[in-house]
């Protein structure tokens, strides 16, 4: 077995040479969300390739994060599955939350209220 | 007493420690408590009739800088854990001092931007933005709080050398409470800042 590694509760949990791999890629998905941003607002043809698909492009480096702290620094890629259940299974039940809470009040806004 | 008391902890109907049961269990439902902050925020971005805007008050540097610090409190953190569970005294009680240093770094960066955002005259009463804003950030802002006075309380039973290897699992607990305050940021950063002009 790894020298770095540790055992809890009978799973190995990586060592600090693995959470620094993990630290470097969580800066630079950070760094390219904020690059995505500028470039979208910088005008020209940064902003005219960037700019239509900034949002999905955020959507999907800000799930690499999550999935990035969830499996490894949460350890949840080496805990017991039972753990990933109890977190993934009501993070499912939040997902469907916020669109159905999006769709309802949306509706309601456009065909009730209008603007608030 | 304490160690019969201990055993019965041990031995559970999962197998597991029920304090870690317990923590994952009570990640999943903040999970959708900030689900729905979240999606109300996004309900109603844009639909302010009055000023100011998200576009005209959010600044990206400042909460860049303030994303940065908070996830190297992440880093820091699994450090001291794994400082904790090999017993390496000096080691906890350095990245824990830094994951704290840290959160507090984060909660200050927080303190100055809803001061700096109240003189630019938006409260939480300005505007739909300013409501669901200061509910969103508030509320992830008051988790941090109780972090940091979580890890806090750790760093001085560390520096009294009362987390030993077999304590370490107080510190993890800790640490997934910490990881998840983190993870909820990692999603208001891009949804709240980064999509700050973003037109429904």
């Amino acid at each position: 077995m790894d020298a770095h590694v540790i055992e809890a509760e009978g799973h190995s949990h990586p060592g600090p040479a693995v959470y620094v791999k993990i630290a470097f890629v969580l800066f630079l998905v950070t760094a390219l969300e904020v690059a995505a941003y500028e470039l979208s607002h910088r005008g020209g043809t940064s902003e005219a390739v960037i700019g239509p698909i900034l949002i999905p492009v955020l959507l999907v480096l800000s799930a690499i994060k999550f999935a990035l702290v969830a499996m490894y620094y949460m350890h949840l890629k080496q805990d017991h599955k039972l753990f990933t259940g109890l977190f993934v299974f009501p993070l499912i039940i939040a997902g469907v939350i916020a669109i159905a809470l999006m769709t309802l009040i949306s509706y309601h806004l456009h065909y009730n209220l209008g603007q608030v | 007493m304490s160690d019969h008391s201990h055993t019965l902890e041990a031995h559970t109907a999962t197998g597991f420690d029920s304090r870690k049961v317990a923590i994952w269990t009570f990640i999943g439902s903040e999970c959708m408590f900030f689900a729905a902050l979240i999606g109300t925020y996004l309900v109603y971005h844009g639909k302010s009739l009055s000023g100011p805007t998200a576009g005209e008050t959010l600044e990206i540097p400042l909460v860049t800088i303030g994303t940065a610090v908070l996830l190297a409190s992440s880093f820091f953190v699994v450090l001291a854990l794994n400082g904790a569970q090999r017993g390496d005294r000096r080691a906890l009680v350095t990245w824990l001092s830094a994951t704290v240093f840290c959160g507090l770094g984060f909660v200050g960066m927080q303190i100055y931007e809803f001061s700096h955002f109240v003189h630019e005259g938006l409260t939480i009463k300005t505007n739909m933005f300013g409501a669901t804003f200061y509910t969103l950030t508030g509320f992830h802002g008051t988790h941090v709080s109780i972090g940091v006075l979580w890890l806090a309380t750790l760093l001085i039973l560390a520096i009294r050398g009362k987390i030993t290897p077999d304590k370490a699992l107080n510190l993890e607990i800790a640490a997934l409470y910490w990881h998840f305050v983190d993870v909820v940021w990692v999603v208001i950063f891009p949804v709240v800042y980064l999509m700050k002009d973003w037109k429904p």
